[in-house]
Protein backbone atom coordinates (compact mmCIF):
# COMPACT_ATOMS: atom_id res chain seq x y z
CA UNK A 1 0.00 0.00 0.00
CA UNK A 2 1.90 3.03 -1.24
CA UNK A 3 0.78 6.58 -0.55
CA UNK A 4 1.85 9.14 -3.12
CA UNK A 5 1.14 12.59 -1.73
CA UNK A 6 2.42 14.16 1.44
CA UNK A 7 -1.07 15.42 2.25
CA UNK A 8 -2.33 11.84 2.14
CA UNK A 9 0.58 10.69 4.31
CA UNK A 10 -0.30 13.32 6.88
CA UNK A 11 -3.85 12.06 6.89
CA UNK A 12 -2.59 8.55 7.39
CA UNK A 13 -0.54 9.71 10.37
CA UNK A 14 -3.72 11.07 11.95
CA UNK A 15 -5.54 7.82 11.27
CA UNK A 16 -2.73 5.76 12.78
CA UNK A 17 -2.71 8.00 15.86
CA UNK A 18 -6.47 7.60 16.04
CA UNK A 19 -6.25 3.80 15.99
CA UNK A 20 -3.36 3.80 18.45
CA UNK A 21 -5.11 6.13 20.86
CA UNK A 22 -8.32 4.18 20.60
CA UNK A 23 -6.52 0.95 21.55
CA UNK A 24 -4.69 2.53 24.50
CA UNK A 25 -7.78 4.51 25.54
CA UNK A 26 -9.94 1.40 25.48
CA UNK A 27 -7.54 -0.28 27.88
CA UNK A 28 -7.07 2.91 29.88
CA UNK A 29 -3.28 2.89 30.09
CA UNK A 30 -0.28 2.59 27.81
CA UNK A 31 2.99 3.84 26.39
CA UNK A 32 1.42 6.75 24.59
CA UNK A 33 4.26 9.27 24.43
CA UNK A 34 6.79 7.09 22.67
CA UNK A 35 4.17 5.57 20.38
CA UNK A 36 2.96 8.95 19.18
CA UNK A 37 6.38 10.52 18.67
CA UNK A 38 7.26 7.64 16.35
CA UNK A 39 4.13 7.63 14.18
CA UNK A 40 5.20 9.90 11.33
CA UNK A 41 8.44 8.04 10.62
CA UNK A 42 6.68 4.69 10.86
CA UNK A 43 4.00 5.85 8.42
CA UNK A 44 6.53 7.17 5.90
CA UNK A 45 8.44 3.90 6.22
CA UNK A 46 5.47 1.54 5.95
CA UNK A 47 3.61 3.42 3.19
CA UNK A 48 6.53 4.51 1.03
CA UNK A 49 9.70 2.57 1.57
CA UNK A 50 9.45 -0.81 3.27
CA UNK A 51 9.16 -3.57 0.65
CA UNK A 52 6.87 -6.24 2.05
CA UNK A 53 3.73 -8.12 1.12
CA UNK A 54 0.93 -7.77 3.67
CA UNK A 55 -0.47 -11.06 2.40
CA UNK A 56 2.82 -12.86 3.04
CA UNK A 57 4.36 -11.12 6.03
CA UNK A 58 7.10 -13.72 6.29
CA UNK A 59 8.17 -13.59 2.65
CA UNK A 60 11.88 -14.25 2.09
CA UNK A 61 13.91 -11.31 0.90
CA UNK A 62 11.49 -8.69 2.23
CA UNK A 63 12.74 -5.56 3.90
CA UNK A 64 12.74 -5.81 7.67
CA UNK A 65 11.90 -3.41 10.43
CA UNK A 66 13.10 -3.76 14.00
CA UNK A 67 11.32 -1.59 16.55
CA UNK A 68 14.17 -1.54 19.03
CA UNK A 69 12.19 0.76 21.34
CA UNK A 70 9.69 -2.06 21.60
CA UNK A 71 7.28 -0.19 23.87
CA UNK A 72 6.02 1.75 20.83
CA UNK A 73 4.35 -1.49 19.71
CA UNK A 74 0.84 0.04 19.80
CA UNK A 75 1.69 2.49 16.98
CA UNK A 76 3.11 -0.32 14.87
CA UNK A 77 0.07 -2.53 15.49
CA UNK A 78 -2.18 0.21 14.12
CA UNK A 79 -0.08 0.29 10.94
CA UNK A 80 -0.09 -3.49 10.61
CA UNK A 81 -3.87 -3.45 11.05
CA UNK A 82 -4.26 -0.75 8.42
CA UNK A 83 -2.32 -2.99 6.04
CA UNK A 84 -4.67 -5.85 6.84
CA UNK A 85 -1.93 -8.01 8.39
CA UNK A 86 -4.01 -8.14 11.54
CA UNK A 87 -7.66 -7.22 11.84
CA UNK A 88 -8.50 -3.70 12.99
CA UNK A 89 -10.94 -5.11 15.51
CA UNK A 90 -8.02 -6.90 17.15
CA UNK A 91 -6.46 -3.57 18.17
CA UNK A 92 -8.86 -3.36 21.10
CA UNK A 93 -7.30 -6.53 22.55
CA UNK A 94 -4.10 -4.57 23.25
CA UNK A 95 -2.56 -5.92 26.46
CA UNK A 96 -5.63 -7.97 27.34
CA UNK A 97 -5.37 -11.51 28.54
CA UNK A 98 -4.12 -13.89 25.81
CA UNK A 99 -3.75 -11.02 23.30
CA UNK A 100 -1.51 -11.17 20.24
CA UNK A 101 -0.72 -7.49 20.83
CA UNK A 102 1.41 -7.07 23.95
CA UNK A 103 2.99 -3.77 25.10
CA UNK A 104 6.29 -4.71 23.54
CA UNK A 105 6.75 -5.98 19.99
CA UNK A 106 6.84 -9.78 19.79
CA UNK A 107 7.67 -11.63 16.56
CA UNK A 108 6.17 -14.90 17.76
CA UNK A 109 2.85 -13.39 18.69
CA UNK A 110 2.08 -10.71 16.13
CA UNK A 111 2.13 -11.31 12.37
CA UNK A 112 4.21 -8.65 10.65
CA UNK A 113 6.62 -8.08 13.53
CA UNK A 114 10.15 -8.93 12.45
CA UNK A 115 11.92 -9.01 15.81
CA UNK A 116 11.04 -9.35 19.47
CA UNK A 117 12.05 -6.35 21.56
CA UNK A 118 11.29 -4.75 24.92
CA UNK A 119 14.61 -5.02 26.68
CA UNK A 120 16.09 -1.77 25.43
CA UNK A 121 19.39 -1.72 23.58
CA UNK A 122 19.12 -5.12 21.94
CA UNK A 123 17.05 -4.41 18.84
CA UNK A 124 19.75 -2.47 17.03
CA UNK A 125 22.15 -5.40 17.38
CA UNK A 126 19.42 -7.69 16.04
CA UNK A 127 18.98 -5.36 13.07
CA UNK A 128 22.75 -5.48 12.49
CA UNK A 129 22.54 -9.28 12.50
CA UNK A 130 19.71 -9.20 9.98
CA UNK A 131 21.62 -6.76 7.78
CA UNK A 132 24.72 -8.97 7.86
CA UNK A 133 22.51 -11.97 7.00
CA UNK A 134 21.02 -10.17 4.04
CA UNK A 135 24.49 -9.27 2.80
CA UNK A 136 25.56 -12.91 3.01
CA UNK A 137 22.42 -14.07 1.21
CA UNK A 138 22.71 -11.22 -1.29
CA UNK A 139 18.93 -10.92 -1.30
CA UNK A 140 18.95 -7.14 -1.59
CA UNK A 141 16.83 -6.57 1.49
CA UNK A 142 17.04 -3.36 3.45
CA UNK A 143 16.89 -3.34 7.19
CA UNK A 144 15.28 -0.47 9.07
CA UNK A 145 15.37 0.03 12.78
CA UNK A 146 14.15 2.61 15.29
CA UNK A 147 15.82 3.30 18.61
CA UNK A 148 14.90 5.73 21.40
CA UNK A 149 17.03 8.57 22.69
CA UNK A 150 16.83 7.13 26.20
CA UNK A 151 17.57 3.74 24.75
CA UNK A 152 20.76 5.23 23.32
CA UNK A 153 22.11 5.26 26.89
CA UNK A 154 22.67 1.52 26.58
CA UNK A 155 26.25 0.52 25.82
CA UNK A 156 25.00 -2.16 23.46
CA UNK A 157 23.71 0.55 21.09
CA UNK A 158 27.25 1.76 20.63
CA UNK A 159 28.66 -1.74 20.28
CA UNK A 160 26.17 -2.27 17.46
CA UNK A 161 27.01 1.13 16.00
CA UNK A 162 30.71 0.31 15.77
CA UNK A 163 30.12 -3.10 14.27
CA UNK A 164 27.63 -1.88 11.65
CA UNK A 165 30.11 0.70 10.43
CA UNK A 166 32.95 -1.80 10.56
CA UNK A 167 30.89 -4.10 8.34
CA UNK A 168 29.94 -1.27 5.95
CA UNK A 169 26.27 -2.09 6.31
CA UNK A 170 24.79 0.26 3.75
CA UNK A 171 21.62 -1.81 3.80
CA UNK A 172 20.91 -0.60 7.35
CA UNK A 173 18.91 2.58 7.97
CA UNK A 174 18.22 3.50 11.58
CA UNK A 175 16.03 6.20 13.12
CA UNK A 176 16.52 7.74 16.51
CA UNK A 177 13.21 8.99 17.90
CA UNK A 178 14.78 12.06 19.49
CA UNK A 179 11.84 13.13 21.62
CA UNK A 180 14.21 14.48 24.31
CA UNK A 181 12.51 12.47 27.02
CA UNK A 182 13.09 9.24 28.87
CA UNK A 183 11.29 7.94 31.96
CA UNK A 184 13.06 9.89 34.69
CA UNK A 185 13.29 13.22 32.90
CA UNK A 186 14.67 15.06 29.93
CA UNK A 187 17.43 13.28 28.08
CA UNK A 188 19.69 16.32 28.49
CA UNK A 189 19.35 16.09 32.28
CA UNK A 190 19.66 12.31 32.64
CA UNK A 191 22.35 11.43 30.11
CA UNK A 192 22.92 13.98 27.39
CA UNK A 193 23.42 12.71 23.85
CA UNK A 194 24.69 15.88 22.20
CA UNK A 195 26.29 16.33 19.80
CA UNK A 196 24.13 13.45 18.66
CA UNK A 197 24.72 13.69 14.92
CA UNK A 198 28.47 14.08 15.33
CA UNK A 199 28.54 11.02 17.59
CA UNK A 200 27.08 8.80 14.91
CA UNK A 201 29.29 10.34 12.24
CA UNK A 202 32.36 9.74 14.39
CA UNK A 203 31.26 6.12 14.75
CA UNK A 204 31.50 5.79 10.98
CA UNK A 205 27.87 6.33 10.05
CA UNK A 206 26.20 8.68 7.66
CA UNK A 207 23.96 10.78 9.88
CA UNK A 208 21.52 13.61 9.44
CA UNK A 209 18.87 15.28 11.52
CA UNK A 210 15.35 16.12 10.36
CA UNK A 211 11.98 17.21 11.72
CA UNK A 212 10.44 13.92 12.76
CA UNK A 213 6.92 15.18 12.28
CA UNK A 214 7.49 16.42 8.72
CA UNK A 215 6.62 13.54 6.41
CA UNK A 216 8.30 15.16 3.42
CA UNK A 217 11.54 15.70 5.32
CA UNK A 218 11.50 12.13 6.57
CA UNK A 219 10.73 10.75 3.13
CA UNK A 220 13.57 12.67 1.52
CA UNK A 221 15.98 11.68 4.26
CA UNK A 222 15.19 8.00 3.67
CA UNK A 223 15.72 8.51 -0.07
CA UNK A 224 19.13 10.06 0.60
CA UNK A 225 20.01 7.26 3.01
CA UNK A 226 19.17 4.61 0.45
CA UNK A 227 21.65 6.20 -1.94
CA UNK A 228 24.56 6.10 0.52
CA UNK A 229 27.13 3.43 -0.25
CA UNK A 230 29.56 1.74 2.12
CA UNK A 231 28.14 2.82 5.48
CA UNK A 232 25.02 2.52 7.61
CA UNK A 233 22.73 5.53 7.93
CA UNK A 234 21.29 7.22 10.99
CA UNK A 235 18.35 9.58 10.67
CA UNK A 236 17.85 11.58 13.84
CA UNK A 237 14.18 12.56 14.14
CA UNK A 238 13.46 15.68 16.16
CA UNK A 239 10.16 14.76 17.72
CA UNK A 240 7.78 15.63 20.53
CA UNK A 241 6.81 12.92 22.97
CA UNK A 242 3.05 12.43 22.66
CA UNK A 243 2.78 14.37 19.39
CA UNK A 244 -0.72 14.55 17.94
CA UNK A 245 -3.16 15.28 20.75
CA UNK A 246 -2.93 18.66 22.45
CA UNK A 247 -3.48 17.55 26.04
CA UNK A 248 -1.01 14.69 25.66
CA UNK A 249 1.56 17.03 24.11
CA UNK A 250 1.11 19.42 27.01
CA UNK A 251 2.37 16.75 29.40
CA UNK A 252 5.29 15.82 27.14
CA UNK A 253 7.48 15.56 30.21
CA UNK A 254 5.21 12.98 31.78
CA UNK A 255 3.44 10.97 29.11
CA UNK A 256 5.70 7.94 28.87
CA UNK A 257 3.15 5.55 30.34
CA UNK A 258 -0.13 7.33 30.94
CA UNK A 259 -3.56 6.59 32.22
CA UNK A 260 -6.33 7.63 29.85
CA UNK A 261 -9.76 8.30 31.34
CA UNK A 262 -12.91 7.60 29.29
CA UNK A 263 -13.43 11.36 28.97
CA UNK A 264 -9.88 11.85 27.68
CA UNK A 265 -10.36 8.90 25.37
CA UNK A 266 -13.34 10.58 23.74
CA UNK A 267 -11.71 14.00 23.63
CA UNK A 268 -8.52 12.67 22.06
CA UNK A 269 -10.35 10.75 19.37
CA UNK A 270 -12.49 13.81 18.61
CA UNK A 271 -9.41 15.99 18.26
CA UNK A 272 -7.75 13.55 15.86
CA UNK A 273 -10.94 13.09 13.86
CA UNK A 274 -11.55 16.83 13.56
CA UNK A 275 -8.93 17.34 10.88
CA UNK A 276 -10.09 14.26 9.08
CA UNK A 277 -8.48 11.17 7.57
CA UNK B 1 -0.93 4.23 57.48
CA UNK B 2 2.01 1.95 56.77
CA UNK B 3 -0.34 -0.42 55.01
CA UNK B 4 -1.63 2.41 52.84
CA UNK B 5 1.82 2.77 51.33
CA UNK B 6 3.08 0.90 48.30
CA UNK B 7 6.20 -1.18 48.74
CA UNK B 8 8.24 1.25 46.65
CA UNK B 9 7.17 4.09 48.94
CA UNK B 10 8.25 2.15 52.00
CA UNK B 11 11.52 1.31 50.32
CA UNK B 12 12.25 4.86 49.17
CA UNK B 13 11.20 6.63 52.36
CA UNK B 14 13.19 4.24 54.52
CA UNK B 15 16.20 4.68 52.29
CA UNK B 16 15.86 8.44 52.55
CA UNK B 17 15.61 8.20 56.33
CA UNK B 18 18.76 6.10 56.49
CA UNK B 19 20.61 8.45 54.15
CA UNK B 20 20.04 11.23 56.69
CA UNK B 21 22.06 9.33 59.27
CA UNK B 22 24.46 7.36 57.08
CA UNK B 23 26.38 9.53 54.64
CA UNK B 24 27.83 6.54 52.85
CA UNK B 25 24.49 5.39 51.43
CA UNK B 26 24.05 6.32 47.81
CA UNK B 27 21.23 5.45 45.42
CA UNK B 28 21.65 4.83 41.71
CA UNK B 29 18.87 4.45 39.21
CA UNK B 30 18.78 3.55 35.54
CA UNK B 31 15.91 5.67 34.23
CA UNK B 32 13.32 3.92 36.36
CA UNK B 33 13.49 6.08 39.48
CA UNK B 34 10.04 7.40 38.67
CA UNK B 35 8.73 3.86 38.46
CA UNK B 36 10.55 2.67 41.56
CA UNK B 37 9.69 5.54 43.89
CA UNK B 38 13.25 6.81 44.29
CA UNK B 39 12.93 9.93 42.11
CA UNK B 40 12.28 12.25 45.06
CA UNK B 41 15.52 11.29 46.81
CA UNK B 42 17.58 13.43 44.43
CA UNK B 43 15.80 16.57 45.67
CA UNK B 44 17.11 15.98 49.18
CA UNK B 45 20.47 14.48 48.25
CA UNK B 46 21.44 15.60 44.76
CA UNK B 47 25.01 14.35 45.21
CA UNK B 48 24.08 10.93 46.54
CA UNK B 49 21.25 10.09 44.14
CA UNK B 50 22.54 9.32 40.67
CA UNK B 51 20.70 8.36 37.51
CA UNK B 52 22.93 6.82 34.85
CA UNK B 53 20.16 6.55 32.26
CA UNK B 54 19.01 3.34 30.61
CA UNK B 55 22.35 1.65 31.21
CA UNK B 56 22.08 -1.12 33.76
CA UNK B 57 25.49 -2.68 33.17
CA UNK B 58 27.12 0.67 33.67
CA UNK B 59 25.06 1.20 36.82
CA UNK B 60 26.19 -2.09 38.36
CA UNK B 61 29.90 -1.52 37.80
CA UNK B 62 29.71 2.16 38.79
CA UNK B 63 28.12 0.95 42.02
CA UNK B 64 31.00 -1.46 42.54
CA UNK B 65 33.45 1.39 42.05
CA UNK B 66 31.62 3.52 44.58
CA UNK B 67 31.52 0.62 47.02
CA UNK B 68 35.26 0.14 46.69
CA UNK B 69 35.52 3.81 47.62
CA UNK B 70 33.62 3.38 50.85
CA UNK B 71 30.04 4.01 49.75
CA UNK B 72 27.03 1.75 50.18
CA UNK B 73 25.19 1.88 46.86
CA UNK B 74 21.57 0.82 46.44
CA UNK B 75 20.87 0.32 42.74
CA UNK B 76 17.44 -0.29 41.30
CA UNK B 77 15.63 -1.17 38.11
CA UNK B 78 13.04 -3.76 37.06
CA UNK B 79 13.94 -7.34 38.11
CA UNK B 80 14.99 -8.66 34.68
CA UNK B 81 17.32 -5.73 34.07
CA UNK B 82 18.68 -5.91 37.63
CA UNK B 83 19.73 -9.53 37.17
CA UNK B 84 19.85 -11.41 33.89
CA UNK B 85 20.72 -8.29 31.90
CA UNK B 86 23.79 -7.54 34.02
CA UNK B 87 24.69 -11.00 35.15
CA UNK B 88 28.40 -10.63 34.43
CA UNK B 89 28.69 -7.17 35.97
CA UNK B 90 27.03 -8.52 39.12
CA UNK B 91 29.28 -11.56 39.07
CA UNK B 92 32.60 -9.85 38.50
CA UNK B 93 32.40 -6.19 39.59
CA UNK B 94 30.17 -6.89 42.59
CA UNK B 95 30.31 -10.51 43.80
CA UNK B 96 33.77 -11.66 42.79
CA UNK B 97 35.23 -8.32 43.84
CA UNK B 98 33.26 -8.63 47.11
CA UNK B 99 31.71 -5.16 46.87
CA UNK B 100 28.92 -4.05 49.13
CA UNK B 101 26.22 -3.26 46.59
CA UNK B 102 22.49 -3.69 47.20
CA UNK B 103 20.70 -4.58 44.00
CA UNK B 104 16.98 -3.87 44.06
CA UNK B 105 14.84 -5.44 41.36
CA UNK B 106 11.18 -4.46 41.15
CA UNK B 107 8.14 -6.14 39.58
CA UNK B 108 9.12 -9.78 39.97
CA UNK B 109 7.49 -12.40 37.74
CA UNK B 110 3.82 -11.78 37.00
CA UNK B 111 3.94 -8.43 38.79
CA UNK B 112 5.25 -6.84 35.58
CA UNK B 113 1.65 -7.10 34.31
CA UNK B 114 1.23 -4.80 31.27
CA UNK B 115 4.92 -4.73 30.49
CA UNK B 116 4.52 -8.32 29.41
CA UNK B 117 6.82 -11.23 28.64
CA UNK B 118 10.05 -9.32 28.18
CA UNK B 119 9.72 -7.75 31.61
CA UNK B 120 8.59 -10.83 33.51
CA UNK B 121 11.53 -12.22 35.39
CA UNK B 122 11.09 -15.85 36.27
CA UNK B 123 14.80 -16.59 36.22
CA UNK B 124 16.22 -13.79 38.33
CA UNK B 125 16.49 -15.75 41.57
CA UNK B 126 18.04 -18.67 39.70
CA UNK B 127 20.55 -16.39 38.00
CA UNK B 128 21.61 -14.66 41.19
CA UNK B 129 21.43 -17.77 43.36
CA UNK B 130 24.12 -19.43 41.27
CA UNK B 131 26.54 -16.54 41.81
CA UNK B 132 28.59 -17.12 44.97
CA UNK B 133 28.32 -14.70 47.86
CA UNK B 134 25.09 -12.81 47.17
CA UNK B 135 22.24 -12.72 49.64
CA UNK B 136 18.75 -12.92 48.11
CA UNK B 137 15.85 -11.38 49.99
CA UNK B 138 12.22 -11.10 48.89
CA UNK B 139 9.96 -9.09 51.19
CA UNK B 140 6.31 -9.99 51.65
CA UNK B 141 4.63 -6.82 52.82
CA UNK B 142 5.24 -3.29 54.10
CA UNK B 143 5.68 -4.39 57.70
CA UNK B 144 8.40 -6.86 56.84
CA UNK B 145 10.13 -4.51 54.40
CA UNK B 146 10.19 -1.63 56.86
CA UNK B 147 11.87 -3.78 59.49
CA UNK B 148 14.22 -5.29 56.92
CA UNK B 149 15.64 -2.07 55.53
CA UNK B 150 18.03 -1.24 58.41
CA UNK B 151 19.25 -4.84 58.47
CA UNK B 152 19.82 -4.74 54.72
CA UNK B 153 21.83 -1.55 55.06
CA UNK B 154 23.79 -2.97 57.98
CA UNK B 155 24.72 -6.15 56.14
CA UNK B 156 28.19 -5.73 54.68
CA UNK B 157 28.07 -7.49 51.31
CA UNK B 158 26.18 -7.87 48.06
CA UNK B 159 22.47 -8.49 48.23
CA UNK B 160 19.64 -8.86 45.72
CA UNK B 161 16.28 -7.55 46.90
CA UNK B 162 13.29 -8.79 44.88
CA UNK B 163 10.71 -6.11 45.45
CA UNK B 164 7.00 -6.13 44.62
CA UNK B 165 6.39 -2.45 43.81
CA UNK B 166 2.77 -1.88 44.66
CA UNK B 167 0.48 -2.75 47.56
CA UNK B 168 0.78 -6.40 48.52
CA UNK B 169 -1.69 -8.42 50.54
CA UNK B 170 -1.01 -7.69 54.17
CA UNK B 171 0.50 -10.60 56.14
CA UNK B 172 2.55 -9.45 59.14
CA UNK B 173 1.22 -7.79 62.26
CA UNK B 174 3.03 -4.55 62.91
CA UNK B 175 2.76 -4.85 66.68
CA UNK B 176 4.09 -8.36 67.13
CA UNK B 177 6.28 -9.15 64.14
CA UNK B 178 10.05 -9.14 64.60
CA UNK B 179 12.01 -9.52 61.39
CA UNK B 180 15.35 -11.24 61.31
CA UNK B 181 17.33 -11.40 58.07
CA UNK B 182 18.41 -14.99 57.27
CA UNK B 183 15.75 -16.42 59.59
CA UNK B 184 12.64 -17.91 57.95
CA UNK B 185 9.31 -17.08 59.58
CA UNK B 186 7.03 -19.82 60.82
CA UNK B 187 3.65 -18.26 60.08
CA UNK B 188 1.35 -21.08 60.93
CA UNK B 189 2.01 -24.41 62.59
CA UNK B 190 0.79 -27.63 61.06
CA UNK B 191 1.48 -31.33 61.03
CA UNK B 192 0.65 -32.79 57.59
CA UNK B 193 2.55 -30.71 55.05
CA UNK B 194 4.80 -27.63 54.97
CA UNK B 195 4.09 -24.84 52.52
CA UNK B 196 7.32 -22.91 51.93
CA UNK B 197 6.46 -19.58 50.35
CA UNK B 198 8.06 -16.31 49.35
CA UNK B 199 6.90 -12.91 48.07
CA UNK B 200 3.32 -12.61 46.87
CA UNK B 201 2.89 -16.34 47.39
CA UNK B 202 2.98 -16.06 51.16
CA UNK B 203 -0.56 -14.72 51.38
CA UNK B 204 -1.66 -17.18 48.71
CA UNK B 205 -0.14 -20.06 50.71
CA UNK B 206 -1.95 -18.88 53.83
CA UNK B 207 -5.22 -18.96 51.89
CA UNK B 208 -4.36 -22.43 50.63
CA UNK B 209 -3.75 -23.53 54.22
CA UNK B 210 -7.28 -22.39 55.09
CA UNK B 211 -8.70 -24.44 52.21
CA UNK B 212 -6.65 -27.42 53.34
CA UNK B 213 -7.99 -27.04 56.86
CA UNK B 214 -11.51 -27.41 55.48
CA UNK B 215 -10.35 -30.68 53.99
CA UNK B 216 -8.99 -31.81 57.33
CA UNK B 217 -5.37 -31.20 56.40
CA UNK B 218 -3.09 -29.38 58.80
CA UNK B 219 -0.62 -27.27 56.80
CA UNK B 220 2.39 -25.48 58.22
CA UNK B 221 3.27 -22.24 56.45
CA UNK B 222 6.84 -20.94 56.40
CA UNK B 223 7.94 -17.68 54.79
CA UNK B 224 11.41 -18.08 53.35
CA UNK B 225 12.11 -14.39 52.79
CA UNK B 226 15.86 -14.90 52.63
CA UNK B 227 16.18 -17.37 49.77
CA UNK B 228 19.96 -17.38 49.95
CA UNK B 229 21.51 -18.35 52.24
CA UNK B 230 18.42 -20.35 53.05
CA UNK B 231 17.56 -20.97 56.70
CA UNK B 232 18.33 -24.69 56.68
CA UNK B 233 17.41 -25.28 60.31
CA UNK B 234 13.89 -23.95 59.98
CA UNK B 235 13.32 -25.78 56.71
CA UNK B 236 14.55 -29.10 58.06
CA UNK B 237 12.81 -28.76 61.43
CA UNK B 238 9.50 -28.11 59.74
CA UNK B 239 9.54 -31.19 57.50
CA UNK B 240 10.80 -33.33 60.36
CA UNK B 241 7.37 -32.65 61.77
CA UNK B 242 5.23 -32.66 58.59
CA UNK B 243 7.10 -35.16 56.40
CA UNK B 244 6.43 -33.46 53.07
CA UNK B 245 6.48 -30.05 51.41
CA UNK B 246 5.19 -27.73 48.71
CA UNK B 247 7.17 -24.70 47.59
CA UNK B 248 5.22 -21.66 46.38
CA UNK B 249 6.81 -18.86 44.37
CA UNK B 250 6.33 -16.30 41.63
CA UNK B 251 9.33 -17.66 39.67
CA UNK B 252 10.36 -20.56 37.50
CA UNK B 253 10.23 -23.79 39.50
CA UNK B 254 13.78 -24.30 38.28
CA UNK B 255 16.39 -22.32 40.14
CA UNK B 256 14.29 -20.46 42.69
CA UNK B 257 12.90 -21.23 46.12
CA UNK B 258 11.78 -24.70 45.04
CA UNK B 259 15.30 -25.65 44.06
CA UNK B 260 16.76 -24.10 47.19
CA UNK B 261 14.41 -26.08 49.46
CA UNK B 262 14.99 -29.28 47.46
CA UNK B 263 18.75 -28.90 47.77
CA UNK B 264 18.51 -28.67 51.54
CA UNK B 265 15.99 -31.45 52.01
CA UNK B 266 17.43 -33.96 49.56
CA UNK B 267 20.72 -33.73 51.40
CA UNK B 268 19.55 -33.53 55.00
CA UNK B 269 16.03 -34.89 55.25
CA UNK B 270 14.61 -36.35 52.02
CA UNK B 271 10.81 -36.06 51.82
CA UNK B 272 8.31 -35.63 48.96
CA UNK B 273 8.36 -32.06 47.59
CA UNK B 274 5.96 -30.54 45.08
CA UNK B 275 6.54 -27.25 43.34
CA UNK B 276 4.13 -24.40 42.66
CA UNK B 277 5.62 -21.80 40.35
CA UNK B 278 6.06 -21.22 36.65
CA UNK B 279 6.63 -24.56 34.97
CA UNK B 280 9.52 -23.48 32.77
CA UNK B 281 7.69 -21.27 30.30
CA UNK B 282 7.84 -17.59 29.43
CA UNK B 283 5.04 -15.45 30.76
CA UNK B 284 2.67 -13.19 28.85
CA UNK B 285 1.17 -9.74 29.24
CA UNK B 286 -1.79 -9.44 31.61
CA UNK B 287 -3.07 -8.77 35.09
CA UNK B 288 -1.79 -10.77 38.04
CA UNK B 289 -4.91 -12.87 38.85
CA UNK B 290 -5.47 -14.36 35.37
CA UNK B 291 -1.74 -14.95 35.01
CA UNK B 292 -1.63 -16.85 38.29
CA UNK B 293 -4.54 -18.95 36.99
CA UNK B 294 -3.01 -19.60 33.60
CA UNK B 295 0.38 -20.55 34.97
CA UNK B 296 -1.01 -22.65 37.82
CA UNK B 297 0.16 -20.60 40.76
CA UNK B 298 -3.09 -20.09 42.68
CA UNK B 299 -4.19 -21.24 46.13
CA UNK B 300 -6.05 -24.11 44.47
CA UNK B 301 -2.88 -25.23 42.75
CA UNK B 302 -1.13 -25.19 46.11
CA UNK B 303 -3.94 -27.27 47.62
CA UNK B 304 -3.68 -29.83 44.82
CA UNK B 305 0.07 -30.09 45.18
CA UNK B 306 -0.20 -30.37 48.95
CA UNK B 307 -2.59 -33.29 48.65
CA UNK B 308 -0.28 -34.96 46.11
CA UNK B 309 2.70 -34.42 48.36
CA UNK B 310 0.87 -35.97 51.34
CA UNK B 311 -0.20 -38.86 49.12
CA UNK B 312 3.41 -39.55 48.11
CA UNK B 313 4.45 -39.58 51.73
CA UNK B 314 1.96 -42.37 52.42
CA UNK B 315 3.31 -44.62 49.66
C1 LIG C 1 17.00 -2.74 29.30
C2 LIG C 1 15.82 -1.95 29.71
N1 LIG C 1 15.92 -1.12 30.75
C3 LIG C 1 14.84 -0.42 31.16
C4 LIG C 1 13.65 -0.54 30.50
C5 LIG C 1 12.44 0.23 31.01
N2 LIG C 1 12.12 1.35 30.08
C6 LIG C 1 11.16 1.21 29.14
S1 LIG C 1 11.04 2.57 28.15
C7 LIG C 1 12.26 3.36 29.02
C8 LIG C 1 12.69 4.73 28.60
C9 LIG C 1 13.07 4.75 27.19
O1 LIG C 1 13.30 6.05 26.76
P1 LIG C 1 13.36 6.29 25.20
O2 LIG C 1 14.25 5.29 24.57
O3 LIG C 1 13.72 7.70 25.01
O4 LIG C 1 11.88 5.96 24.74
P2 LIG C 1 10.74 6.95 24.24
O5 LIG C 1 11.01 8.31 24.78
O6 LIG C 1 10.81 6.93 22.76
O7 LIG C 1 9.45 6.37 24.74
C10 LIG C 1 12.74 2.56 30.05
C11 LIG C 1 13.80 2.95 30.97
C12 LIG C 1 13.59 -1.42 29.41
N3 LIG C 1 12.46 -1.62 28.72
N4 LIG C 1 14.68 -2.10 29.02
MG1 LIG D 1 12.77 9.36 24.36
Amino acid sequence: MTIDTYAALEKKCREVRYLTFDAIGTLGVGHLGGSFSAVDALVVLYYRHLRFDPKQPKMEGRDRFVLSKGHAGPALYAILADHGIIDKSELSTLNRHETRLPSHADMNRTPGIDMTTGSLGQGLSCAVGIAVGSKIKKDGARVYCMIGDGESNEGQIWEAAMYAAHMHLDNLIVFTDYNKMQVDGQTKDILGLEPICDKWISFGWNAERVDGHDVKAIDEAIDRAKAIKGKPCMIILDTLKGKGISFIEEIWQNNHNVNVTPVQHEAGLAELAKEGF
Amino acid sequence: MLLDLEMRQVYASELLRMMEIDESIIVIDADLARANGTLGIRDRFPDRALDVGVAEANMASIAAGLASYGFKPFISTFCPFATRRICDQITISIAYAKQNVKIVGTEPGVAAEFNGGTHMSIEDVGVVRSIPGIVIFEPVDQVQLLQAMPQIAAYDGPMYIRLFRKKPTHVFDEATYRFELFKADLLQEGTDVTLFATGIHVSIALEAAELLKEKGVSAEVVNVHTIKPIDKDTVIRSVQKTGCAVTCENHNIYGGLGSAVAEVLSEHHPVPIKYVGVDDSFLIVGKIPPLLEKFHMTKNDIVDKALESIEMKRK
